[in-house]
């Protein structure tokens, strides 16, 4: 994908470089040719001329339209990250990027990936807004709070690259940096067994999920006061006020921090306690992997992540 | 003369585009808001009062009337008129504003004023508390937009004082009357704009009540 | 033919000078052309004041480290340069000081539709500038000049809503002269000047006027609502209750992309009376010109997402920009050609208002074409928020409008001020800015794709040398800014009196004196024939 990025970027330097010429020249030329010689010579008028107008008009339109449609092809592959991407959670807070991964490793300020291999990051912000910029890889999402927004890559050479906070977010802006280490899969592994001595996120969020007190009303077995959540994740469900909505990441979020504002049919209003301020974005994050974890039948099973799923390349997942 | 005339109303309709712009970016951002949360804006509207409303909105359609009559006395000259309408439109767009005063009252009295931290936190929103976070957004586009409503009216009521001071004096003749049209114009458009508010803000959600 | 006989001549005739004497008669003046001069000034020590700022911005990026001054000092330089630049000289600049000056000229008017409100607008200005100047005295501000939220609502402590006072009471000063322009074009055109008459600087003001008269109160409330929720902790852009800080950018956006065509068309005004000038040829396709300046106006109005393409907008939402943005560059592009076809086959001199407009029209053909790159998705997402936004807007702003200001400022400088400045000093100077321009803003281009971010205080060590080269041109630039003050100064006392017409000019603003009388003309012109009719003339002058 950056090497699409800079493909497109060349061709406009091209054609900029061509338009800019062509006209420098034309004036300079011009400018030459046509000096003044005598105090009063006065040149014949030309008014205008349809023709060139329509000309000058449609041509460079016609040119600035390619530009629009190779960018908006490549906008697009950027926004769907590939089935089988590899997931890695980012909450950005002034100043400074705490990453998780599934298996529930943490770092500050350091990404390690594998080579060839899809990543999906999910994006969070404590604070205010941030912006998760890696200039080697081209891409660039802005971390807004409030939400989720996500962002995907496959990189395709091992290697340290800058990662840099791009949204003005106060004092230390400038220092909410760091590097993304692309390793080989072989390293990879051997770096993701020496971390996560917390148990992978999934882990962590049934813990909290316990301390918090969420198990007391939302039973695995049964309908409690609170919806059964096994199997839930990626369903439709039907709310209170009629919409159905997908129980996905932002809706989890929303559910933990504003309960009332989404109450699914058949459950009352005002049971739930609301945890805004009670936990952080990043026990969010995990209290999400853990609902994700957990399949129709059985106990919770360990995340799938830290494998890869093969050597399938999804469709322009090259970096 | 004509073409000061001229100028100066046209002045006046490039000021009323500010002001639609203007306000215009209050009502687009309320609109956003309204549509990203529809049930605690019903529950919200439930609490506003549609009698204060409506007597507002009847004082001002009469005091534009009162307006536009006197504007007809300016043009035909008639001095002891349009004193007279001035001074009717004065005393309605006061009358407004104290209806105003006593709805803000209310509001206070029964704590649902956002804008001071303690009289939130201390006001529950106990009819419908899971809006409450949403109504504070919505409560405060309701202080905001009839307040600066509000801030224009009162610029009103000062250019009416004015111009009936003006009047007092003799300065209008069916030659010259322009600073009556112009401020006819400014006043009808602050009416038109609470013509929005009120419909947006008072009756929409209660429409099941009242009807 | 000496000149001591020359200069007490031209202090006796009567003129908007010296009609008067005294601070009431300047402070209290509603002739536009005083008005005018009151701005030049005020405007001047704004530019100042955002030129300090920007030298010290510059001095820090000499080095990776930061190493001058803190991370919330810097913050606030580049805040305040930022706002004192855009809203309280860019935004301004050419239509409050030449705008006014020269659009009744230029019609055959006595002064503006409402020249009170005239001068209420350059007290609004004062009133804006103070409370901005204030904020910078009390310890400055640090959102940047974009005031996101929740940054600028919850988390900056520093004094966010004085600025944003400042900036809104500017605000009205620029609605008032939009509306006084708009209403003086339409109803105050001398008999026989018709809007296929107008000269293009005032189809520039005008089509300006629009986007001030439009645009302006939507950034005037956005900024209410910022100071309201600052001032009583509510939380309408606030995530937490539910507030959208995206809804604030939208909210910004839509005025914030019109103001830089407020900026930028007054300027392409002034280029146009320039190029005919000093081409002494009529302008090629006049009514392109005219009707692209009212184009950017209105597709100008329907852009502003591109500064968002990386917020999580949504990809439609992204699309629909992107392809608007190509829209609007075309009238722009029609310009850059018009004119360079008004070239062919005229006569061409360079003084330095010429050596201004070369220089615009090359600059902004680089700045315009670097927002194309911008207004492209897959690359806007690499380029957004780097050094190359900042290289891109500094080549529209400072080497597209700020050249103009400087080319109209000494075209128009012998009918404003009657005097003439060493051409030769003036020539040295733009060449001096134009040089030293780009060397500051060129390697910034390279920086930002190679990966600088914006507004960061310290960098990667590997940025340095393009940042060397920067603050080197920096240096030159503001030398080349410097010079001219000087010397425009030095003219007003001992500059050689310049004639009624000292570049052999077409427009109604020439046919009078210089300076001009008060009431700009001993009688209302009768206009009988188009704008820079310079051939017509010349059969006159012959047959």
């Amino acid at each position: 994908m950056a090497s699409d990025v800079d493909h497109l970027y060349i061709y406009l330097v091209l054609v900029s470089a061509v338009m800019t010429l062509l006209i420098f020249a034309t004036i300079f030329v011009f400018a030459v040719k046509y000096r003044r010689r005598s105090n009063d010579e006065i040149p014949a008028p030309i008014h205008g001329s349809l023709k060139l107008e329509i000309t000058w008009s449609i041509i460079p339109f016609l040119i600035m339209l390619t530009f629009f449609w190779w960018g908006a092809k490549i906008f697009f592959l950027n926004a769907t990250p590939p089935p089988n991407s590899m997931d890695v959670y980012v909450v950005g807070k002034q100043w400074m990027w705490k990453i998780q991964y599934p298996g529930g490793q943490r770092e500050i300020n350091e990404l390690h990936v594998p080579v060839g291999r899809p990543v999906k990051i999910t994006l969070a912000s404590e604070d205010v807004i941030h912006s998760f910029f890696i200039p080697a890889f081209r891409i660039k999402h802005d971390v807004v709070p409030g939400r989720y927004d996500t962002m995907w890559f496959t990189a395709t050479k091992p290697g340290r690259y800058h990662l840099f906070c791009a949204e003005y977010c106060g004092t230390e802006h400038s220092g909410m940096v760091g590097w993304v280490t692309v390793m080989s899969p072989a390293d990879y592994e051997t770096w993701l067994a020496g971390g996560g001595t917390g148990g992978t996120m999934a882990q962590q969020g049934e813990q909290l999920f316990e301390q918090a007190g969420c198990s007391s009303c939302h039973l695995m077995d049964r309908q409690g006061r609170g919806p059964n959540l096994r199997g839930v994740y990626g369903t439709q469900v039907q709310l209170t006020d009629g919409r159905s909505v997908t129980v996905d990441d932002a809706y989890i979020r929303e559910s933990i921090l504003n309960p009332n504002a989404k109450i699914i049919e058949g459950f009352r209003p005002n049971v739930m306690p609301n945890f805004q301020g009670q936990v952080s974005e990043e026990q969010i994050l995990q209290l999400i992997a853990y609902i994700k974890s957990l399949a129709i039948t059985g106990t919770t099973v360990a995340p799938a992540g830290t494998q890869p799923a093969g050597d399938a390349q999804p469709n322009g997942g090259k970096l | 003369m004509a073409q000061q005339f001229d100028s100066a109303t046209f002045g006046m309709w490039v000021f009323l585009l500010t002001e639609i712009m203007f306000f215009g970016g209050m009502f687009g951002a309320y609109t956003v808001y309204r549509s990203m949360y529809p049930l605690a804006f019903e529950s919200t509207s439930l609490h506003m009062n549609p009698a204060f409303g409506a007597a507002n909105t009847a004082v001002l359609i009469v005091s534009s009337l009162t307006m536009a009559l006197a504007v007809r006395a300016a043009r035909m000259g008639k001095q002891v008129q349009i004193q007279l309408f001035l001074i009717l439109t004065l005393l309605f767009g006061i009358a407004f504003l104290v209806i105003k005063g006593f709805e803000y009252h209310e509001h206070w009295v029964d704590m649902k004023v956002p804008l001071f931290p303690d009289t939130w936190h201390h006001w529950n929103y106990s009819e419908a508390p899971q809006f409450a976070r949403q109504a504070q957004i919505l409560f405060c586009f309701y202080f905001f937009m009839t307040g600066f409503h509000a801030l224009h009216m009162i610029v009103g009521v000062g250019i009416m004082t004015t111009i009936f001071i003006m009047a007092r004096k003799g300065k209008f003749s069916s030659s010259y009357f322009t600073p009556v049209e112009i401020s006819g114009l400014y006043w009808h458009f602050v009416d038109i704009v609470w013509i929005f508010l009120f419909p947006l803000l008072y009756l929409i959600g209660n429409a099941r009540k009242l009807i | 033919m000496s000149t001591a006989l020359e200069q007490p001549r031209a202090q006796e005739k009567p003129n908007y000078l010296n009609a008067e004497y005294g601070w009431k008669s300047w402070l209290l003046t509603t002739d536009h052309k005083r008005i005018a001069v009151l701005y030049i000034i005020s405007i001047s020590a704004m530019f100042l004041l955002g030129g300090i700022f920007a030298m010290l911005i510059r001095l820090e990026l000499l080095t990776p480290q930061g190493d001058l001054v803190n991370s919330d000092t810097y913050n606030k330089f580049f805040t305040m340069h930022g706002i004192v630049m855009v809203f309280f000289f860019l935004v301004p600049s050419i239509p409050a000081t030449l705008g006014n000056f020269l659009v009744p000229m230029m019609i055959g008017a006595k002064d503006l539709a409402f020249p009170r409100i005239n001068l209420l607008s350059w007290y609004i200005y004062i009133v804006g500038a103070a409370f901005a100047i204030a904020a910078i005295a009390m310890g400055g501000v640090d959102t940047g000049w974009t005031f996101y939220t929740p940054f600028s609502t919850t988390y900056s402590n520093t004094f966010v809503i004085t600025a944003a006072v400042g900036v809104f009471v500017a605000g009205f000063s620029s609605i008032l002269t939009g509306l006084n322009f708009i209403v003086t074009v339409h109803k105050m055109r001398a008999p026989g000047m018709t809007w296929g008459r107008l000269p293009l600087f005032v189809w520039a003001n005008y089509a300006t006027a629009l986007i001030q008269v439009l645009g302006t109160p939507v950034v005037a409330i956005t900024l209410a609502l910022v100071g309201l929720e600052r001032a009583f902790h509510i939380g309408i852009f606030d995530p937490a209750i539910g507030g959208d800080p995206i809804l604030f950018q939208h909210m910004f956006w839509f005025y914030s992309h019109p103001a830089v065509y407020i900026m930028i068309l007054p300027g392409m005004g002034v280029v146009s009376e320039l190029v005919t000038c000093f081409s002494r040829k009529g302008v090629f396709g006049y009514s392109f010109i005219a009707g692209s300046s009212l184009s950017i106006a209105i597709i100008g109005f329907l852009v502003w997402g591109h500064h968002m393409f990386v917020t999580g907008m949504s990809t439609y939402a992204s699309l629909y920009f992107s392809l608007l943005t190509m829209f609007v560059a075309v009238p722009s592009a029609i310009k850059v050609f018009n004119w360079t076809a008004t070239m062919y086959k005229g006569s061409i001199s360079y003084e330095t208002p010429m050596l201004y407009a070369f220089g615009f029209i090359g600059l902004f053909t680089i700045g315009g074409l670097t927002g194309l790159f911008l207004g492209t998705l897959g690359v806007d997402v690499h380029l957004t928020d780097t050094y190359f936004v900042v290289a891109h807007f500094h080549y529209v702003m400072v080497g597209g409008m700020v050249l103009a200001y400087l080319g109209g400022l000494h075209f128009w400088w012998p009918k404003i001020t009657g005097k003439m400045y060493p051409d030769g000093w003036g020539k040295f100077s733009a060449l001096l800015v134009f040089a030293g321009f780009n060397l500051t803003f060129f390697p910034q281009f390279i920086a930002g794709y190679l990966g600088q971010p914006r507004r960061y205080h310290a960098y990667a060590p590997e940025f340095q040398v393009l940042n060397v080269m920067s603050t080197a041109g920096a240096s030159v630039l503001g030398l080349g800014f410097l010079i001219p003050a000087v010397y425009l100064l030095w003219s007003l006392k001992f500059g050689k009196p310049a004639g009624d017409n000292p570049w052999g000019a077409k427009g109604l603003e020439w046919e009078t004196t210089s300076p001009p009388p008060t009431f700009n003309f001993d009688q209302t012109p009768i206009v009988t024939e188009e704008a820079y009719a310079y051939a017509k003339h010349q059969e006159e002058h012959v047959g």
